[in-house]
């Protein structure tokens, strides 16, 4: 072998070697520090300081920094996290980058918004930051909708709710229901039909698959929530009539009460349980229920990876 | 006259185009704007938006570099490799000279920011399957990034005209940096009083203002660009550009090349 050919034989074993013992080690590292994560530091917490630092390319350092907070409520979300603390500032700096970002004030809300662990339980926060986003965008009806949805399913103030879905209403291309929502406020608030109003909204109003996954999954614990309650009225109202509970859906389809038994939004026959209320059989495949559950069971956290949902067309 | 200034831009072009660093940097910025692609989809809702202000950053960025490291060896190449005295022994005069390596690197940079462009135009037809009618203003983003390119050329040339490559390439990337603060060096001369605010008013007219145009931003959100901008923008870059290269020139013409 000549020797030119041997050192290059020689310098590429090498550099293999040198390389899987880089992941090996750098592997080595990470497992030794997983408390220390990096991702809690956030170095320049300005964002003044941040959009003179750009340079004139604010855009593209939003677009990172919304990356930036997506993947920190992605991480966060995924290991039941007690905090957020970061989110807040990071949606912040990214806004203030690029004001016109919209959707990074629609789904950053609704991460700063929703109860811990599912979010940062921040809706004070969470309904500035909306204000914010309409101030620099006042023809985005998305935005009012979003602000309409946080004071009614986070803060439960249905006035504020409803001058939200009015002023929306009136934006350029802005969905039907806005109107009828914003109606419907001052008498049905806190009614299922009302909920399903505002999911079907974020269903028919976002491109992105999790939002639509996770209206879908909200839809049908709305679904199973209504099932349940009219089932468990038939079944007080049969204890009432006979002195003792039915044995079983089937008692009712042989009465003919009702014609067949009804199933859950999986197509699986809801189920009697001996103390007379309705549940699901497979509890799992339905995140956010509040009724259906076995004794004891809590609802199951979101992960849409493992639901098998077809999305509308 | 107008055929020796062409044959030095010509000659300057066909130098720049052999370079490898060139190709490096292109590739390289072809290689960010294909990663638009993969950071659009760990992000939500922003592919379009990543491809159109990583694509024209990319553009940009690189062509900035492009252009100061290649324009601060203009003069000096020259010189170090003794063309320039076989040039000088020729009826051509100096600032004919400099004026032709302008020429040359500006369009240089014109053909790689058509090239780049067409990778930014591909990234963004393949994110989103078709073309909208507000992508037109890309154009007009790329005519400013253009623009900026004459400028920061005519910079680099008036530095490597008294200087050497590496204080050149310094004093070229801080003024672009400066100029990207040209606003707010406006806003503070506003704020002061007396000599004070005749020095600051001076400084910040006297620096490049590159942030009115940089339109990436607005226009990854389909916003409109206006007529006049697009007017004001092209003269302010035209008239400064000049201004640089009468600087140059000045030098160049005093400068003793033995």
């Amino acid at each position: 072998m000549k020797p030119a050919r041997r050192t290059t034989m020689i310098a590429s074993v090498l550099l293999i070697a040198c390389l899987s013992g880089t992941v090996f080690t750098l592997g080595r590292v990470d497992r030794l520090r997983t408390g220390a994560s990096l991702e809690e530091i956030l170095y320049i917490s300005s964002p003044k300081v941040l959009k003179r630092l750009s340079l004139g390319y604010d855009g593209l350092l939003a677009d990172v920094y919304w990356t930036r907070a997506v993947q920190y409520f992605g991480n966060k979300h995924h290991s039941n996290a007690e905090n957020y603390k970061l989110l807040a500032p990071l949606l912040e700096i990214t806004t203030y980058l690029d004001p016109h970002l919209v959707v990074a004030y629609e789904f950053g809300a609704n991460f700063l918004a929703s109860p811990l662990p599912d979010g940062a339980g921040e809706p004070e926060r969470a309904v500035q930051l909306v204000e914010n986003g309409i101030r620099a965008n006042p023809n985005e009806w998305k935005l009012y909708y979003n602000l309409g949805f946080i004071y009614y399913m986070e803060m439960s103030d249905y006035a504020k709710a409803a001058d939200a879905f009015a002023r929306g209403s009136e934006r350029p291309g802005a969905h039907p229901f806005l109107k009828i929502l914003a109606a419907s406020m001052a008498q049905h608030a806190g009614e299922l039909e009302t909920a399903r109003m505002l999911w079907i909204t974020t269903l028919e109003s976002t491109q992105d698959k999790q939002i639509k996954y996770n209206a879908l999954a909200h839809l049908r614990a709305l679904k199973i929530e209504e099932d349940v309650t009219n089932l468990e009225k038939l079944v007080a109202a049969y204890e009432k009539k006979t002195g003792h509970l039915p044995s079983s859906l089937n008692d009712f389809v042989a009465a003919g009460i009702l014609p067949g038994i009804p199933a859950d939004p999986s197509g699986r026959p809801y189920k009697l349980v001996p103390d007379g209320t309705i549940v699901v059989r497979h509890p799992d495949d339905f995140p956010f229920i509040t009724k259906g559950l076995p004794p004891g069971q809590q609802a199951p956290r979101p992960d849409f990876s493992k639901l098998k949902l077809e999305l509308p067309h | 006259m107008n055929t020796r200034i062409g044959n030095i831009a010509s000659n300057t072009f066909r130098e720049a185009v052999r370079d490898r660093v060139l190709y490096n940097l292109i590739a390289f910025a072809l290689l960010l704007v294909g990663a638009a692609i993969l950071v659009g989809q760990i992000s939500i809702d922003i592919e379009r938006l990543v491809v159109i202000n990583l694509g024209l950053t990319a553009v940009s960025l690189f062509g900035m570099v492009i252009a100061i490291f290649i324009g601060i060896g203009l003069v000096s190449k020259e010189i170090e490799k003794r063309t320039l005295y076989t040039l000088f022994s020729r009826p051509v005069r100096r600032w004919e000279f400099i004026i032709g390596k302008f020429f040359g690197l500006a369009g240089t940079l014109v053909v790689n920011t058509f090239f780049m462009a067409i990778g930014v135009f591909a990234a963004l037809l393949y994110v989103s399957h078709h073309l909208q009618k507000p992508d037109a203003w890309l154009l007009v983003a790329l005519y400013f990034i253009i623009l900026q390119f004459l400028m920061i050329t005519a910079i680099a040339l008036l530095f490597s005209s008294f200087s050497s490559p590496l204080l050149s390439a310094v004093f070229a990337f801080s003024l672009f940096v400066v100029g990207s603060f040209a606003e707010d060096l406006r806003g503070f001369a506003a704020m002061t009083k007396g000599l004070t605010h005749w020095l600051a008013t001076g400084a910040a007219y006297l620096v490049p203002n590159f942030s009115a145009l940089n339109v990436i931003s607005s226009v990854a959100h389909g916003e409109a660009v206006s007529r006049q901008l697009v007017f004001y923008n092209s003269a302010y870059a035209l008239f400064y550009a000049a201004l640089a290269l009468c600087g140059a020139v000045l030098i160049f013409e005093r400068r003793d090349l033995k």
